[in-house]
Protein backbone atom coordinates (compact mmCIF):
# COMPACT_ATOMS: atom_id res chain seq x y z
CA UNK A 1 0.00 0.00 0.00
CA UNK A 2 1.20 3.51 -0.84
CA UNK A 3 2.57 5.43 2.13
CA UNK A 4 3.39 9.10 2.51
CA UNK A 5 5.76 10.53 5.09
CA UNK A 6 5.06 14.09 6.10
CA UNK A 7 7.00 16.08 8.66
CA UNK A 8 6.61 19.24 10.69
CA UNK A 9 9.35 21.83 10.17
CA UNK A 10 8.11 24.53 12.53
CA UNK A 11 5.52 24.85 15.29
CA UNK A 12 5.32 28.64 15.35
CA UNK A 13 6.56 31.75 13.52
CA UNK A 14 9.92 31.99 15.30
CA UNK A 15 10.69 28.29 15.74
CA UNK A 16 14.17 26.68 15.49
CA UNK A 17 15.39 25.67 12.05
CA UNK A 18 17.91 22.85 12.46
CA UNK A 19 15.34 20.17 13.46
CA UNK A 20 13.73 20.77 10.04
CA UNK A 21 17.10 20.50 8.27
CA UNK A 22 17.91 17.24 10.06
CA UNK A 23 14.49 15.88 9.16
CA UNK A 24 14.88 16.72 5.46
CA UNK A 25 18.28 14.99 5.47
CA UNK A 26 17.46 11.90 7.52
CA UNK A 27 13.68 11.62 7.84
CA UNK A 28 12.87 10.04 4.43
CA UNK A 29 9.99 12.48 4.13
CA UNK A 30 7.94 13.39 1.05
CA UNK A 31 6.55 16.66 2.43
CA UNK A 32 7.48 19.15 5.12
CA UNK A 33 5.01 21.65 6.56
CA UNK A 34 6.03 24.86 8.31
CA UNK A 35 3.22 26.28 10.48
CA UNK A 36 4.18 29.89 11.21
CA UNK A 37 1.00 31.94 11.58
CA UNK A 38 -0.58 32.51 14.98
CA UNK A 39 -3.92 34.31 15.34
CA UNK A 40 -2.43 37.78 15.65
CA UNK A 41 0.63 37.32 13.42
CA UNK A 42 -1.24 38.13 10.23
CA UNK A 43 -2.44 41.48 11.59
CA UNK A 44 1.15 42.46 12.36
CA UNK A 45 2.19 41.25 8.88
CA UNK A 46 -0.57 43.38 7.35
CA UNK A 47 0.92 46.43 9.06
CA UNK A 48 4.32 45.58 7.53
CA UNK A 49 2.69 45.25 4.09
CA UNK A 50 1.04 48.66 4.44
CA UNK A 51 4.46 50.19 5.12
CA UNK A 52 6.10 48.30 2.21
CA UNK A 53 3.92 46.49 -0.38
CA UNK A 54 6.69 43.92 -0.96
CA UNK A 55 6.70 42.84 2.70
CA UNK A 56 4.13 41.24 4.99
CA UNK A 57 5.39 37.66 4.81
CA UNK A 58 7.09 35.77 7.66
CA UNK A 59 10.21 37.61 8.81
CA UNK A 60 12.26 34.40 8.85
CA UNK A 61 11.30 33.35 5.31
CA UNK A 62 14.67 34.29 3.76
CA UNK A 63 16.64 32.77 6.65
CA UNK A 64 14.69 29.50 6.47
CA UNK A 65 14.58 29.14 2.68
CA UNK A 66 18.27 29.88 2.28
CA UNK A 67 19.00 26.62 4.13
CA UNK A 68 15.86 24.59 3.36
CA UNK A 69 15.65 25.04 -0.44
CA UNK A 70 18.91 23.31 -1.43
CA UNK A 71 18.19 20.40 0.93
CA UNK A 72 14.60 19.93 -0.22
CA UNK A 73 15.72 20.07 -3.83
CA UNK A 74 18.36 17.43 -3.20
CA UNK A 75 16.11 15.08 -1.22
CA UNK A 76 12.97 15.70 -3.32
CA UNK A 77 10.87 17.04 -0.46
CA UNK A 78 7.93 19.35 -1.16
CA UNK A 79 7.33 22.33 1.11
CA UNK A 80 3.97 23.61 2.33
CA UNK A 81 3.87 26.65 4.57
CA UNK A 82 1.72 29.58 5.68
CA UNK A 83 4.80 31.82 5.82
CA UNK A 84 3.11 33.95 3.14
CA UNK A 85 1.12 35.59 5.96
CA UNK A 86 -0.35 38.83 4.54
CA UNK A 87 1.60 38.60 1.28
CA UNK A 88 2.07 35.11 -0.23
CA UNK A 89 2.68 36.59 -3.70
CA UNK A 90 5.78 38.50 -2.56
CA UNK A 91 6.92 35.48 -0.53
CA UNK A 92 6.91 33.42 -3.73
CA UNK A 93 9.08 36.03 -5.47
CA UNK A 94 11.51 35.91 -2.54
CA UNK A 95 11.74 32.11 -2.72
CA UNK A 96 12.35 32.20 -6.48
CA UNK A 97 15.11 34.79 -6.02
CA UNK A 98 16.84 32.61 -3.43
CA UNK A 99 16.48 29.53 -5.65
CA UNK A 100 18.14 31.40 -8.56
CA UNK A 101 20.99 32.56 -6.33
CA UNK A 102 21.53 28.98 -5.23
CA UNK A 103 21.54 27.72 -8.81
CA UNK A 104 18.44 25.57 -8.25
CA UNK A 105 16.56 24.82 -11.46
CA UNK A 106 13.24 23.21 -12.31
CA UNK A 107 11.34 24.59 -9.35
CA UNK A 108 7.66 25.53 -9.33
CA UNK A 109 6.45 27.76 -6.52
CA UNK A 110 2.79 28.54 -5.80
CA UNK A 111 1.12 31.27 -3.80
CA UNK A 112 -2.30 30.48 -2.32
CA UNK A 113 -4.39 33.50 -1.36
CA UNK A 114 -7.94 34.79 -1.39
CA UNK A 115 -8.24 34.79 2.39
CA UNK A 116 -8.01 38.59 2.69
CA UNK A 117 -11.49 40.13 3.05
CA UNK A 118 -10.44 43.50 4.47
CA UNK A 119 -11.87 45.38 1.47
CA UNK A 120 -15.23 43.60 1.72
CA UNK A 121 -16.03 44.20 5.38
CA UNK A 122 -18.94 46.54 4.58
CA UNK A 123 -20.85 43.47 3.53
CA UNK A 124 -20.50 42.02 7.03
CA UNK A 125 -21.14 45.12 9.11
CA UNK A 126 -24.25 43.71 10.79
CA UNK A 127 -22.65 40.38 11.74
CA UNK A 128 -22.05 39.91 15.48
CA UNK A 129 -18.44 39.80 16.62
CA UNK A 130 -17.89 36.80 18.96
CA UNK A 131 -15.69 38.56 21.46
CA UNK A 132 -17.75 41.74 21.88
CA UNK A 133 -21.26 40.49 21.17
CA UNK A 134 -21.74 43.69 19.14
CA UNK A 135 -22.09 44.28 15.37
CA UNK A 136 -18.90 44.45 13.33
CA UNK A 137 -19.66 48.08 12.39
CA UNK A 138 -18.89 49.04 16.01
CA UNK A 139 -15.37 47.56 15.96
CA UNK A 140 -12.90 50.39 15.33
CA UNK A 141 -9.34 50.33 14.05
CA UNK A 142 -9.52 47.12 11.97
CA UNK A 143 -6.22 46.54 10.13
CA UNK A 144 -6.65 42.97 8.88
CA UNK A 145 -9.43 40.51 8.09
CA UNK A 146 -8.56 37.01 6.93
CA UNK A 147 -10.77 33.99 6.45
CA UNK A 148 -9.47 30.59 7.50
CA UNK A 149 -9.41 28.74 4.20
CA UNK A 150 -9.28 24.96 3.84
CA UNK A 151 -7.17 22.70 1.66
CA UNK A 152 -8.59 23.62 -1.80
CA UNK A 153 -5.89 26.06 -2.88
CA UNK A 154 -3.02 23.86 -1.70
CA UNK A 155 -4.46 20.76 -3.38
CA UNK A 156 -4.88 22.70 -6.63
CA UNK A 157 -1.25 23.87 -6.44
CA UNK A 158 -0.01 20.31 -5.87
CA UNK A 159 -2.12 19.03 -8.79
CA UNK A 160 -0.34 21.59 -10.94
CA UNK A 161 3.03 20.18 -9.84
CA UNK A 162 4.07 22.89 -7.38
CA UNK A 163 7.19 21.95 -5.39
CA UNK A 164 6.61 24.70 -2.85
CA UNK A 165 3.23 26.06 -1.73
CA UNK A 166 3.12 29.29 0.24
CA UNK A 167 -0.21 30.36 1.70
CA UNK A 168 -1.82 33.19 3.57
CA UNK A 169 -4.39 32.23 6.20
CA UNK A 170 -5.44 28.61 5.99
CA UNK A 171 -6.35 26.38 8.91
CA UNK A 172 -3.19 24.93 10.48
CA UNK A 173 -4.14 21.25 9.88
CA UNK A 174 -4.81 22.06 6.19
CA UNK A 175 -1.05 22.37 5.61
CA UNK A 176 -0.76 18.64 6.36
CA UNK A 177 -4.18 17.38 5.25
CA UNK A 178 -3.83 18.87 1.74
CA UNK A 179 -0.89 16.72 0.56
CA UNK A 180 -2.66 13.57 1.84
CA UNK A 181 -5.84 14.41 -0.08
CA UNK A 182 -3.73 15.08 -3.18
CA UNK A 183 -1.51 11.99 -2.92
CA UNK A 184 -4.25 9.50 -2.06
CA UNK A 185 -7.02 11.14 -4.06
CA UNK A 186 -9.25 11.23 -1.00
CA UNK A 187 -12.85 12.14 -1.72
CA UNK A 188 -13.70 15.53 -0.20
CA UNK A 189 -17.01 14.10 0.98
CA UNK A 190 -15.32 11.26 2.86
CA UNK A 191 -15.36 13.08 6.18
CA UNK A 192 -14.04 10.07 8.03
CA UNK A 193 -10.76 10.24 6.09
CA UNK A 194 -10.66 14.03 6.38
CA UNK A 195 -11.08 13.64 10.16
CA UNK A 196 -8.10 11.28 10.27
CA UNK A 197 -6.02 13.67 8.14
CA UNK A 198 -7.07 16.58 10.35
CA UNK A 199 -5.79 14.69 13.39
CA UNK A 200 -2.46 14.18 11.61
CA UNK A 201 -2.32 17.92 10.99
CA UNK A 202 -3.28 18.69 14.57
CA UNK A 203 -0.57 16.40 15.97
CA UNK A 204 2.08 17.87 13.64
CA UNK A 205 1.21 21.55 13.57
CA UNK A 206 2.97 22.46 16.82
CA UNK A 207 6.31 20.88 15.89
CA UNK A 208 8.24 19.69 18.94
CA UNK A 209 5.15 19.69 21.16
CA UNK A 210 4.38 16.18 19.85
CA UNK A 211 7.85 14.75 20.44
CA UNK A 212 8.67 15.67 24.03
CA UNK A 213 8.91 19.44 23.74
CA UNK A 214 6.85 21.40 26.28
CA UNK A 215 6.51 18.12 28.19
CA UNK A 216 9.52 17.43 30.40
CA UNK A 217 9.15 17.58 34.20
CA UNK A 218 12.41 16.21 35.64
CA UNK A 219 11.83 13.17 37.84
CA UNK A 220 8.26 12.74 36.58
CA UNK A 221 8.54 13.05 32.83
CA UNK A 222 12.13 12.76 31.66
CA UNK A 223 13.06 13.37 28.03
CA UNK A 224 16.30 12.28 26.34
CA UNK A 225 18.41 15.04 24.82
CA UNK A 226 15.75 17.72 24.96
CA UNK A 227 18.34 20.19 23.65
CA UNK A 228 18.47 18.11 20.45
CA UNK A 229 14.69 17.73 20.09
CA UNK A 230 13.55 16.11 16.85
CA UNK A 231 10.32 17.23 15.18
CA UNK A 232 7.42 14.85 14.40
CA UNK A 233 6.85 12.82 11.25
CA UNK A 234 3.61 11.05 10.27
CA UNK A 235 3.76 7.98 8.06
CA UNK A 236 0.32 7.68 6.52
CA UNK A 237 -1.37 4.90 4.57
CA UNK A 238 -3.99 5.39 1.91
CA UNK A 239 -6.78 4.27 4.28
CA UNK A 240 -5.86 7.00 6.76
CA UNK A 241 -4.04 4.78 9.25
CA UNK A 242 -0.83 6.32 10.48
CA UNK A 243 2.03 6.27 12.91
CA UNK A 244 3.84 9.21 14.47
CA UNK A 245 7.60 9.12 14.84
CA UNK A 246 10.51 11.59 14.70
CA UNK A 247 13.82 12.08 12.96
CA UNK A 248 16.27 9.21 13.51
CA UNK A 249 19.07 10.15 15.89
CA UNK A 250 17.34 13.20 17.34
CA UNK A 251 16.42 13.85 20.98
CA UNK A 252 12.92 13.80 22.46
CA UNK A 253 10.33 11.03 22.77
CA UNK A 254 7.20 9.95 20.97
CA UNK A 255 4.85 8.18 23.36
CA UNK A 256 1.19 7.85 24.26
CA UNK A 257 1.74 10.57 26.87
CA UNK A 258 3.42 13.14 24.61
CA UNK A 259 0.77 12.60 21.94
CA UNK A 260 -2.15 12.73 24.38
CA UNK A 261 -0.97 16.15 25.57
CA UNK A 262 -0.80 17.36 21.98
CA UNK A 263 -4.09 15.70 20.98
CA UNK A 264 -5.94 17.69 23.65
CA UNK A 265 -4.07 20.92 23.03
CA UNK A 266 -6.55 23.76 22.37
CA UNK A 267 -9.31 21.50 21.02
CA UNK A 268 -12.04 22.28 23.56
CA UNK A 269 -14.78 19.68 22.83
CA UNK A 270 -12.96 16.57 21.53
CA UNK A 271 -16.05 15.44 19.59
CA UNK A 272 -16.27 18.70 17.65
CA UNK A 273 -13.03 20.13 16.33
CA UNK A 274 -14.18 22.67 13.76
CA UNK A 275 -12.04 23.20 10.68
CA UNK A 276 -12.81 24.56 7.20
CA UNK A 277 -12.57 21.03 5.75
CA UNK A 278 -14.59 18.95 8.22
CA UNK A 279 -15.73 18.66 11.81
CA UNK A 280 -13.19 16.26 13.26
CA UNK A 281 -14.01 13.96 16.17
CA UNK A 282 -11.00 13.00 18.32
CA UNK A 283 -13.03 11.57 21.21
CA UNK A 284 -12.24 7.91 20.42
CA UNK A 285 -8.57 8.25 19.50
CA UNK A 286 -6.24 5.55 20.83
CA UNK A 287 -2.45 5.40 20.86
CA UNK A 288 -0.43 2.18 20.70
CA UNK A 289 3.34 2.19 21.22
CA UNK A 290 4.64 -0.01 18.37
CA UNK A 291 8.32 0.52 18.98
CA UNK A 292 10.61 3.07 20.62
CA UNK A 293 9.41 6.47 19.36
CA UNK A 294 6.84 4.91 17.03
CA UNK A 295 3.19 5.27 18.00
CA UNK A 296 0.19 4.03 16.04
CA UNK A 297 -2.81 6.36 16.13
CA UNK A 298 -6.35 5.14 15.48
CA UNK A 299 -9.93 6.20 16.02
CA UNK A 300 -10.31 9.71 14.58
CA UNK A 301 -13.46 10.32 12.57
CA UNK A 302 -15.19 13.29 10.98
CA UNK A 303 -18.49 14.86 10.04
CA UNK A 304 -19.62 17.23 7.31
CA UNK A 305 -18.08 20.71 7.38
CA UNK A 306 -20.12 23.75 8.38
CA UNK A 307 -21.55 26.23 5.88
CA UNK A 308 -19.49 29.08 7.35
CA UNK A 309 -15.84 30.10 7.61
CA UNK A 310 -14.22 31.95 10.48
CA UNK A 311 -12.70 35.34 9.75
CA UNK A 312 -10.05 36.63 12.12
CA UNK A 313 -9.99 40.42 12.47
CA UNK A 314 -6.94 42.30 13.71
CA UNK A 315 -7.65 45.72 15.21
CA UNK A 316 -5.77 48.45 17.01
CA UNK A 317 -7.00 47.96 20.55
CA UNK A 318 -5.01 49.78 23.22
CA UNK A 319 -1.59 50.40 24.76
CA UNK A 320 0.01 48.49 27.61
CA UNK A 321 2.61 50.24 29.77
CA UNK A 322 4.77 48.26 32.18
CA UNK A 323 7.50 48.83 34.72
CA UNK A 324 9.49 46.47 36.94
CA UNK A 325 11.94 46.86 39.82
CA UNK A 326 13.55 44.36 42.22
CA UNK A 327 14.00 44.30 46.02
CA UNK A 328 16.08 41.77 47.96
CA UNK A 329 17.01 40.68 51.50
CA UNK A 330 15.16 41.21 54.80
CA UNK A 331 11.88 43.08 54.37
CA UNK A 332 11.96 42.91 50.58
CA UNK A 333 8.24 42.13 50.24
CA UNK A 334 7.26 45.03 52.51
CA UNK A 335 9.44 47.41 50.48
CA UNK A 336 7.96 46.12 47.21
CA UNK A 337 4.44 46.62 48.63
CA UNK A 338 5.33 50.18 49.67
CA UNK A 339 6.74 50.80 46.17
CA UNK A 340 3.48 49.58 44.60
CA UNK A 341 1.44 51.87 46.85
CA UNK A 342 3.63 54.82 45.84
CA UNK A 343 3.18 54.12 42.14
CA UNK A 344 -0.61 53.87 42.48
CA UNK A 345 -0.79 57.19 44.38
CA UNK A 346 1.55 58.88 41.89
CA UNK A 347 -0.59 57.76 38.94
CA UNK A 348 -3.62 59.31 40.66
CA UNK A 349 -1.75 62.50 41.53
CA UNK A 350 -0.54 63.00 37.97
CA UNK A 351 -3.93 62.12 36.42
CA UNK A 352 -2.72 59.15 34.41
CA UNK A 353 -5.72 57.62 32.68
CA UNK A 354 -5.89 53.84 32.53
CA UNK A 355 -8.63 51.22 32.01
CA UNK A 356 -7.10 48.51 34.20
CA UNK A 357 -4.07 48.34 36.48
CA UNK A 358 -2.32 45.17 37.62
CA UNK A 359 0.30 44.82 40.34
CA UNK A 360 2.37 41.63 40.54
CA UNK A 361 4.97 40.57 43.05
CA UNK A 362 7.08 38.31 40.86
CA UNK A 363 8.22 35.35 42.95
CA UNK A 364 4.93 35.22 44.84
CA UNK A 365 1.80 35.83 42.79
CA UNK A 366 2.50 36.97 39.23
CA UNK A 367 1.40 33.65 37.74
CA UNK A 368 -1.04 32.20 40.27
CA UNK A 369 -3.40 34.73 41.71
CA UNK A 370 -4.92 32.88 44.62
CA UNK A 371 -6.13 34.88 47.56
CA UNK A 372 -6.33 31.74 49.76
CA UNK A 373 -2.67 30.84 49.37
CA UNK A 374 -0.02 31.36 52.04
CA UNK A 375 3.48 32.30 50.97
CA UNK A 376 6.82 31.73 52.64
CA UNK A 377 9.06 34.78 53.05
CA UNK A 378 10.91 35.29 49.79
CA UNK A 379 14.62 36.08 49.38
CA UNK A 380 13.90 38.54 46.62
CA UNK A 381 10.89 40.11 44.94
CA UNK A 382 10.36 41.86 41.63
CA UNK A 383 7.55 44.38 41.53
CA UNK A 384 5.70 44.60 38.24
CA UNK A 385 3.13 47.27 37.45
CA UNK A 386 1.17 47.01 34.19
CA UNK A 387 -1.74 49.07 32.89
CA UNK A 388 -3.92 49.16 29.82
CA UNK A 389 -4.45 52.66 28.44
CA UNK A 390 -6.20 54.30 25.52
CA UNK A 391 -3.22 56.40 24.48
CA UNK A 392 0.52 56.06 24.38
CA UNK A 393 1.31 59.00 26.68
CA UNK A 394 -0.46 57.39 29.64
CA UNK A 395 1.19 54.03 28.94
CA UNK A 396 4.64 55.66 29.07
CA UNK A 397 3.90 57.11 32.52
CA UNK A 398 3.43 53.62 34.05
CA UNK A 399 7.05 52.61 33.49
CA UNK A 400 8.29 56.09 34.35
CA UNK A 401 6.62 55.99 37.76
CA UNK A 402 8.29 52.66 38.46
CA UNK A 403 11.69 53.91 37.31
CA UNK A 404 11.57 57.01 39.53
CA UNK A 405 11.39 54.66 42.53
CA UNK A 406 15.19 54.50 42.15
CA UNK A 407 15.81 57.82 43.89
CA UNK A 408 12.35 58.45 45.34
CA UNK A 409 11.11 55.07 46.55
CA UNK A 410 11.97 52.51 49.24
CA UNK A 411 15.59 51.48 49.95
CA UNK A 412 17.53 49.16 47.70
CA UNK A 413 15.36 49.04 44.57
CA UNK A 414 17.35 47.81 41.57
CA UNK A 415 17.16 46.68 37.98
CA UNK A 416 14.27 48.87 36.88
CA UNK A 417 12.95 48.25 33.37
CA UNK A 418 10.05 49.76 31.43
CA UNK A 419 8.10 48.92 28.28
CA UNK A 420 5.29 50.30 26.15
CA UNK A 421 3.46 48.21 23.57
CA UNK A 422 0.76 49.13 21.12
CA UNK A 423 -1.67 46.23 21.24
CA UNK A 424 -3.26 44.72 18.17
CA UNK A 425 -6.05 42.39 19.28
CA UNK A 426 -8.02 39.81 17.35
CA UNK A 427 -11.76 39.26 17.06
CA UNK A 428 -13.78 36.82 14.98
CA UNK A 429 -16.86 36.63 12.80
CA UNK A 430 -18.39 33.86 10.71
CA UNK A 431 -19.12 34.42 7.03
CA UNK A 432 -20.67 32.29 4.28
CA UNK A 433 -18.27 29.74 2.89
CA UNK A 434 -19.26 30.69 -0.64
CA UNK A 435 -17.82 34.20 -0.20
CA UNK A 436 -14.26 32.85 -0.22
CA UNK A 437 -12.49 31.39 -3.21
CA UNK A 438 -8.88 30.25 -3.04
CA UNK A 439 -6.66 31.75 -5.73
CA UNK A 440 -3.36 30.26 -6.85
CA UNK A 441 -0.54 31.81 -8.87
CA UNK A 442 2.69 30.13 -9.97
CA UNK A 443 6.28 31.18 -10.57
CA UNK A 444 8.86 28.89 -12.09
CA UNK A 445 12.63 28.87 -11.81
CA UNK A 446 13.78 27.20 -15.02
CA UNK B 1 -1.54 13.57 47.54
CA UNK B 2 -1.13 16.17 44.86
CA UNK B 3 -2.47 15.55 41.34
CA UNK B 4 1.15 16.02 40.18
CA UNK B 5 1.96 12.59 41.66
CA UNK B 6 -0.41 10.73 39.34
CA UNK B 7 -1.13 12.99 36.38
CA UNK B 8 0.30 15.43 33.86
CA UNK B 9 -1.16 18.40 32.07
CA UNK B 10 -0.78 20.94 29.24
CA UNK B 11 -2.48 24.30 28.75
CA UNK B 12 -3.55 25.96 25.50
CA UNK B 13 -5.51 29.11 24.75
CA UNK B 14 -8.01 30.55 22.29
CA UNK B 15 -8.88 34.20 22.80
CA UNK B 16 -10.07 34.55 26.40
CA UNK B 17 -10.55 30.79 26.87
CA UNK B 18 -8.06 28.49 28.57
CA UNK B 19 -7.97 24.76 27.76
CA UNK B 20 -6.21 22.48 30.27
CA UNK B 21 -5.76 18.75 29.86
CA UNK B 22 -5.32 16.38 32.79
CA UNK B 23 -3.89 12.95 31.95
CA UNK B 24 -3.18 10.11 34.40
CA UNK B 25 0.06 8.15 33.99
CA UNK B 26 -1.66 4.93 35.09
CA UNK B 27 -5.14 4.36 33.63
CA UNK B 28 -6.15 2.78 36.97
CA UNK B 29 -6.24 6.30 38.44
CA UNK B 30 -8.71 7.65 35.88
CA UNK B 31 -11.81 7.00 37.99
CA UNK B 32 -10.15 8.79 40.90
CA UNK B 33 -9.52 12.01 38.99
CA UNK B 34 -12.93 11.76 37.36
CA UNK B 35 -14.50 11.68 40.81
CA UNK B 36 -12.30 14.29 42.49
CA UNK B 37 -11.46 16.81 39.78
CA UNK B 38 -14.93 18.05 38.96
CA UNK B 39 -15.61 21.23 36.96
CA UNK B 40 -16.78 22.78 40.24
CA UNK B 41 -13.51 21.91 41.99
CA UNK B 42 -11.49 23.39 39.13
CA UNK B 43 -13.59 26.54 39.07
CA UNK B 44 -13.04 26.96 42.82
CA UNK B 45 -9.27 26.35 42.49
CA UNK B 46 -8.91 28.97 39.76
CA UNK B 47 -11.47 31.40 41.22
CA UNK B 48 -9.07 34.37 41.23
CA UNK B 49 -8.28 33.85 37.55
CA UNK B 50 -11.31 32.28 35.88
CA UNK B 51 -14.37 34.52 35.74
CA UNK B 52 -16.58 32.30 33.57
CA UNK B 53 -17.83 28.74 33.34
CA UNK B 54 -15.63 25.61 33.51
CA UNK B 55 -16.63 22.73 31.22
CA UNK B 56 -15.18 19.23 31.44
CA UNK B 57 -14.83 16.68 28.62
CA UNK B 58 -13.95 13.03 29.30
CA UNK B 59 -11.62 10.78 27.30
CA UNK B 60 -11.66 7.54 29.33
CA UNK B 61 -9.67 5.48 26.81
CA UNK B 62 -6.77 7.94 27.25
CA UNK B 63 -7.24 8.41 31.00
CA UNK B 64 -7.75 12.09 30.35
CA UNK B 65 -10.03 15.00 31.20
CA UNK B 66 -10.16 18.23 29.23
CA UNK B 67 -11.13 21.42 31.06
CA UNK B 68 -12.31 24.42 29.10
CA UNK B 69 -12.35 27.57 31.21
CA UNK B 70 -14.19 30.62 29.90
CA UNK B 71 -13.32 34.26 30.59
CA UNK B 72 -10.05 32.99 32.00
CA UNK B 73 -7.25 35.05 30.47
CA UNK B 74 -7.72 38.62 31.65
CA UNK B 75 -9.64 39.70 28.54
CA UNK B 76 -7.67 37.58 26.08
CA UNK B 77 -4.12 36.83 25.10
CA UNK B 78 -3.49 40.14 23.34
CA UNK B 79 -4.85 42.58 25.91
CA UNK B 80 -4.28 40.71 29.17
CA UNK B 81 -2.06 42.52 31.68
CA UNK B 82 -0.72 39.23 33.03
CA UNK B 83 2.93 38.28 32.70
CA UNK B 84 1.85 34.90 31.32
CA UNK B 85 -0.77 36.21 28.91
CA UNK B 86 -1.47 32.78 27.42
CA UNK B 87 -1.97 31.22 30.86
CA UNK B 88 0.52 28.54 29.80
CA UNK B 89 1.67 27.93 33.35
CA UNK B 90 -1.85 27.19 34.65
CA UNK B 91 -1.29 23.48 33.88
CA UNK B 92 1.29 23.26 36.67
CA UNK B 93 -1.09 25.04 39.00
CA UNK B 94 -3.83 22.49 38.28
CA UNK B 95 -1.42 19.70 39.29
CA UNK B 96 -1.00 21.39 42.68
CA UNK B 97 -4.55 20.38 43.68
CA UNK B 98 -4.63 18.03 46.69
CA UNK B 99 -6.83 14.97 46.29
Amino acid sequence: MKKIRIGSGAGYAGDRLEPALEMIKKGSIDYIGFECLAERTIAIAQKAKLADPNKGYNGLLEYRMDKVLPLCHKHKVKIITNMGAANPQSAVDVVCKIAKEKGIKGLKVAAVYGDDVLDNLDKYKDITVWETGRPLSELDGIISANAYMGIEGIVEALKNDADIVITGRVSDPALFLAPLVYEFGWDLNNYDLLGKGTLIGHLLECGGQATGGYYSDPGKKDVDELWNLGFPIAEVSENGEFIITKTEGSGGIVSKDTLTEQLMYEIHDPTTYLTPDCIADFSNVKFTQKNKNIVEVKGATGREKTSTLKVSLGYKDCFIGEGEISYAGPGCLERAKLAAEIVEKRLKLTDVDYDELRIDFIGINSIYKNSCRKYSTPEEIRLRVAARTKNEYDAVQIGNEVETLYTNGPAGGGGATKYVNEIVSVASILINRGDIEAKVIYREVK
Amino acid sequence: MKLWEIAHSRTGDKGNISNISLIVYDIANYELIKEKVTPEAVKEWFKDIVKGEVKRYELPQLGALNFVMYDALGGGVTRSLALDKHGKSLSSYLLDIDI
